[in-house]
């Protein structure tokens, strides 16, 4: 290629921009592929979805959930989600904003389900994730606790749970904690 | 009778450079000129001064390469210089590529070695533009693919869909991990890039959550606990910082209270840089022996030389010693570097026009379209907040939104009806507007 290289260097000397047409930043694969995520979005009418940062940058938005069913019925969950720039080789980094009294969910906002760590895949896509952490609010389960008191309630006291689950939800002590009003 | 005189410093690239073979690339020209025009037109860059920099920079400065320049955003910590050999004890704490670079210098007469002591992302794109070749000792997915962008996004198609010689960025890749290692060869548009086999890539290790919070079981459980959950618990806000080491040791002596609590042996600082950092030991001779391949490569593709090695080598030293080249094909819908489908416009032609087209262009047939341009977002179909953000530029001229360019990419997704069947699909579209010159700019510089 070294013919190439000794045209490209005469060029190089002969005009210092002679398409100012030079490339400028591009998108990243990752974004590209998340651009496909979110126009395909095909969310039930409980979800809802925001972009704080304006319609041109997707990475980091932020989903809220109004489960219709449940223990949780009626009250509001904001979740934040950013997306790695190798996405979809990286699942989304996903926080709970809203402290709530969850058995999968723990007090600092990080939320225990399968597909956001060890059960990623490439091939799932961000209407998978909104519906699993749906799920956790129409299915919390002790089984993979990361609130292991709320665990326990669940587990043994179902009557219980749901009165805790409430009281946290319109803004109350359940244990040590407070509980903001999310409801 | 014997000559008396030192043996020519290129002696041994004579025999590659100065004869003809018949292993040969296709356009090798043999001879003196050659040689001089490596010395004196052939720039490479070197992305990385680390393990397989510093090797990556001694090897093509001895092959006869003398325009090199290096980049890297580290400073020289104490347990590189086990194998950074350009490096010694009264160095640690100074940029990587700068003293990589005055090293070599010092060593090697003739070579002119220019450091970066940045992030790649902080350079222009320009400035990947003026290298012929790009090595990279790298290690990570994120960095190797936005080089790999990089430098496929100089590649130009023509109108036949072929990719153009001289727009091709070669790029040779090495990686290592203790006693194993690969080196590739990426020239866009010909072989795959390294986006078209990311797949091949096992997926990360990751521990469920609650395995952490309730029932770990071995040592890297404790010290991911500690990293994950209580470091949030204990400094909310803050932000963990791997390279910091008061950070590293709060997490070391967090996961040592867990093993304890748990009865779990291993802890140990080492291990809780290597999970917590992802690292795994490195050692001298993998990163030689790549690097050794990595510039072979190189002066094979700039001076033809020989045929390149096509086009992934495998290296395991585990046991013994096994290495393997396997043939990777491209991606022909590669969104990094696949040719797209072209499509010429007139410059009054609307977004909203465009969107309509691709549902009865042959190769796209297209539905309900939603199209990206440089990270701008000029239309989504979904979800409503967007679509209302986005619905005012439909009936702006796409050649307006584009900024005037005469030609550029662009990326469109929407439901594909093939064989009645419907998916989803991302493609890269190629525009060109017809009637617009390329010298739009100079017109512009002058009339002004």
């Amino acid at each position: 290629m070294i013919r190439l290289f000794k045209v490209k260097e005469k060029q190089r000397e002969l005009a210092e921009n002679a398409n100012g047409g030079a490339p400028t930043k591009k998108q990243s694969p990752g974004e590209l592929r998340l651009h496909k995520d979110i126009s395909e979005l095909n969310l039930p009418k409980s979800c809802a979805i925001t972009f704080p940062n304006g319609n041109d940058n997707l990475m980091n938005f932020e989903v809220s959930i109004r489960p219709d069913e449940g223990y949780y019925f009626g009250g509001t969950f904001l979740f934040s989600f950013q997306v790695s720039p190798i996405y979809p080789h990286e699942a989304p980094k996903v926080k709970c904003k809203t402290k709530v009294y969850h058995p999968n969910i723990d007090l600092e906002g990080n939320v225990c389900l399968n597909i956001l760590r060890e059960d990623w895949k490439p091939v799932l896509n961000i209407n998978t994730v909104i519906y699993g952490l749906y799920h956790l609010f129409t299915e919390p389960n002790y089984e993979d606790p990361l609130n292991h008191e709320a665990a326990a309630v669940l587990r043994d006291n179902p009557k219980m749970f749901e009165s805790n689950v409430r009281r946290a939800m319109s803004g109350g002590y359940v244990g040590q904690n407070f509980f903001a009003r999310c409801i | 009778m014997a000559d008396t005189a030192p043996p020519s410093k290129s002696r041994d690239l004579d025999k590659l450079l100065l004869r003809p073979g018949n292993l040969v690339g296709p356009t090798f020209d043999p001879g003196v000129q050659l040689r001089d025009d490596l010395q004196e037109y052939a720039r490479v860059l070197v992305v990385g001064a680390g393990g397989l920099g510093c090797e990556l920079l001694k090897d093509l400065a001895l092959s006869g390469f003398k325009n090199l320049e290096v980049i890297d955003m580290d400073r020289i910590e104490v347990t590189n210089l086990n194998r950074q050999f350009l490096f010694r004890l009264e160095d640690v704490g100074k940029p990587k590529a700068e003293v990589a670079a005055k090293r070599v210098m010092e060593r090697i007469s003739g070579v002119n070695i220019v450091p970066h002591f940045c992030r790649i992302e902080d350079k222009d794109i320009g400035f990947y533009n003026d290298f012929n070749i790009i090595a990279l000792g790298l290690d990570s997915i994120e960095a190797r693919s936005y080089i790999n962008a990089v430098a496929c996004s100089f590649l130009e198609y023509d109108s036949d869909d072929n990719p153009r010689e001289e727009t091709m960025k070669p790029m040779v890749d090495g990686g290592t991990e203790g006693f194993k290692g690969h080196a590739r060869v990426i020239v866009p548009g010909v072989t795959p890039c390294f986006e078209c086999t990311i797949w091949l890539f096992p997926p990360q290790v990751k521990f469920p959550l609650c395995t952490l919070a309730e029932t770990p079981r071995n040592a890297a459980h404790c010290i991911e606990y500690a990293h994950l959950i209580k470091w949030d618990e204990a400094h909310s806000g803050k932000a963990f910082d791997p390279d910091n080491p008061d950070h590293m040791k709060w997490v070391y002596d967090e996961a040592v209270k867990r093993a304890e609590l748990f009865g779990i042996p291993g802890v140990t600082y080492s291990l809780t840089q290597g999970v917590v950092k992802n690292i795994i030991p490195a050692i001298a001779s993998t990163n030689a022996i790549i690097s050794a391949a990595c510039t072979l490569e190189t002066l094979k593709i700039a001076s033809g030389c020989s045929k390149t090695l096509s086009n992934y080598l495998t290296y395991n030293g585990v046991e013994g010693l096994h290495t393997k080249v396997t043939e990777f094909v491209k991606d022909k819908d590669c969104l990094v570097c696949g040719p797209g489908v072209l499509i010429e416009l007139d410059t009054t032609v609307t977004l909203k026009k465009f969107i309509n087209m691709l549902e009865e262009h042959p190769k796209l047939l297209m539905t309900k379209a939603s199209i990206t341009y440089h990270g701008k977002n000029l239309y989504m179909q979904a979800p409503p907040v967007l679509e209302e953000m986005t619905r005012s530029n439909l009936e702006l001229p796409l050649y307006d939104l584009m900024d005037k360019i005469p030609k550029d990419v662009l990326h469109a997704t929407g439901t594909i009806e093939k064989d009645n069947k419907k998916s989803s699909g991302l493609r890269k579209l190629r525009v060109v507007f017809k009637g617009v010159d390329g010298v739009i700019d100079m017109d512009m510089a002058g009339g002004a």
